[in-house]
């Protein structure tokens, strides 16, 4: 566990001083603060825009993060060969990759919290300036502890993205692991429309397949529930329950295949 | 118990894109190096030594054969605690300094933090890097990058050294501080086995070399065995050579060299009885200045396996 600490300290120490994490959270802030702007063009959505757009921001911006640093995290070691001098250590492999997880993941969090940071005192300064009437309109507060689900469940559903760019960057390229990683994070959003494969198409062979891939790619549909926190919805607990299992199951197993596949490969 | 054990160590990679075939990189090595030894894997370019030292350090897995290290097999993670490592041409984390990425592998090592800096200070001190310890490397030139890759080596005081040419990119006092620094570890038990293609700091500090080329084992041995049996002939040098014989030398002696203030170098070859043909020149007048042997340098025995060895074996 301490080897994996150490690594996941490394890889966060990496993360703060490089400038690109820096850049995007600072773009995603200036977005958030500039939702502002733009909800004072909207009478009577302002709150709902910032809300949208700043969740969007959230969940952008850290897909970036995850993705394009998820990627490196493996593939720039190998690359570089600074793999030989950890590698040589004693610090398994599995050791290797988890903490190489664990840091990117830390990562995410800070980055995440800067950025909720941001969106709350946008909302607490709308809040501020809105007249009391017009608070009545809204269909949430504008300082809702409830966004707060949805920006778990986005970071949620960023840590399995990033289990996945590790994965992909165990055994392919940089560009295939992208590509690979955003490309399933697009058809995962998308996921449920597989499921229901079956009430358009008739052939069974392509049910079947459909119902293949419904299971085989993550379903990151559950993990979006902008829209129901913005209009002030309920999401229940049983879905936050349900969707945190999900993602711990699925990190699970693509983490082991990383383990292995990084376990087996061969550092020329 | 030997420090290092290969048995018919066989690495092979495939190559090609639509028919791959394999590419034997290493054959059927089999070595041992005793504890305490310095022991210098020799070849030229492409010829297996970084192969052998990747297998060792179980950053590539062997296609046959087995290795062990300080009696365990180099899969265990445990052994790592015992031995240091430097690969060649070594690179690190740009956005850390020296002593960050030391500390860091220090504690990898399961030393606390006051013991890590300890150690840390005094490995950078050994390799000679001063204020610039606090410098990020990506600033660092290749020598100063070598000797922060000599110091992580070095961190968790090994029993057992790899140096997978140690030498590169360092400069005439670079180089001669990293012979020393072998030279320091040899006097302290620590067992080193560094490759190199440079064979005079092999030959100014091996007790023992091994030679591969083209993936196989040339030859193995101490230094003064291997070359001892190789005497290939005198070099006499005579000076105060009476005119006659001075006119006579060449037919005598083929290859006669006049050096400088009238003496003369002969060759003679390696059953030409030296004591013999010294006194005869003296009973001519001359008086013999010098007399060495002339030996095959490691350079020449190295020459010599390398084109002997049989070309590797592709397409298995």
């Amino acid at each position: 566990m301490r080897q994996i600490w150490l690594g996941a300290n490394a890889v966060f120490r990496e993360s703060v001083r490089d400038r690109v994490p820096y850049s995007i959270v600072v773009f995603a802030v200036l977005m958030i603060a500039a939702s502002y702007l733009i909800s004072q063009l909207t009478a009577g959505q302002d709150m709902r825009i910032i809300k949208d757009l700043g969740l969007a921001a959230l969940s952008i911006f850290g897909l970036l993060i995850a993705v394009f640093i998820g990627v490196g995290l493996v593939t720039k070691e190998v690359e570089k060969r600074s793999v030989y001098g950890l590698l040589t250590k004693p610090l398994s492999r599995a050791q290797f990759l988890l903490g190489k997880y664990a840091g990117l993941v830390m990562t995410l969090g800070v980055n995440l919290t800067v950025m909720t940071l941001a969106l709350y005192a946008v909302l607490f300064y709308s809040n501020w300036m809105s007249p009391g009437g017009l608070r009545l309109s809204w269909e949430a507060p504008a300082v809702d502890p409830r966004l707060l689900v949805a920006i778990v469940l986005i970071f949620t559903e960023l840590m399995l993205v990033t289990a996945l760019a590790l994965f992909f960057s165990t055994f392919t390229s940089p560009l295939w692991a992208t590509l690979l990683t955003l490309g399933l994070w697009v058809a995962g959003h998308f996921n449920s429309d597989l499921r229901n494969f079956g009430t358009i198409v008739d052939s069974a062979p392509a049910i079947w397949l459909a119902r293949v891939i419904y299971y085989v790619i993550p379903n990151l549909a559950p993990f979006d529930v902008k829209s129901e926190v913005v209009h002030g919805i309920q999401v229940s607990a049983r879905h936050v329950g349900y969707t945190l299992a999900y993602a711990a199951l699925y990190i699970g197993v693509l983490l082991t295949a990383s383990v292995t596949i990084f376990g087996r490969r061969n550092f020329k | 118990m030997p420090a290092i054990e290969t048995e018919g160590l066989t690495k092979d990679y495939l190559v090609g894109f639509w028919r791959s075939r394999p590419y034997r990189a290493l054959d059927a090595l089999t070595l041992s190096v005793e504890t305490g030894e310095v022991f210098g894997f020799l070849g030229p370019n492409g010829a297996g030594k970084s192969t052998t030292l990747k297998l060792l350090m179980q950053l590539i897995f062997p296609t046959s054969g087995s290795a062990r290290i300080l009696g365990s097999p180099v899969g265990d993670v445990s052994v790592r605690r015992r031995i240091g490592f430097l690969a060649e041409n070594p690179y690190y984390y740009d956005y850390l300094t020296a002593e960050e990425l030391l500390t860091y592998f220090a504690r990898l090592f399961g030393y606390q933090s006051a013991d890590a800096k300890t150690r840390v200070a005094r490995v950078l001190d050994q390799v000679g890097l001063g204020a610039e310890r606090r410098m990020r490397l990506r600033s660092f030139s290749k020598g100063m990058v070598q000797r922060v890759g000599l110091a992580q080596a070095l961190l968790n005081d090994p029993e057992v050294v790899f140096l997978d040419e140690p030498m590169s990119g360092l400069d005439p006092l670079g180089r001669r501080d990293v012979r020393d620094l072998i030279l320091g570890l040899r006097a302290r038990g620590c067992t080193v086995f560094f490759s190199s293609h440079i064979l005079s700091d092999a030959e100014a500090l091996c007790d023992r070399v091994a030679i591969v080329a083209q993936g196989k084992l040339a030859a193995t041995g101490r230094l003064d065995e291997l070359l001892a049996f190789e005497l290939t002939g005198w070099e006499l040098v005579v000076a105060e050579v009476p005119a006659a014989l001075l006119a006579a030398l060449p037919d005598r002696f083929p290859g006669a060299t006049p050096l400088s203030h009238g003496r003369v170098a002969l060759t003679l070859t390696a059953d030409a009885e030296p004591d013999r043909v010294m006194a005869g020149l003296r009973a001519e007048g001359a008086r013999v200045e010098s007399l060495n042997p002339i030996r095959h340098s490691l350079e020449d025995f190295f020459m010599q396996h390398v084109r002997d060895a049989a070309p590797r074996a592709t397409g298995l």
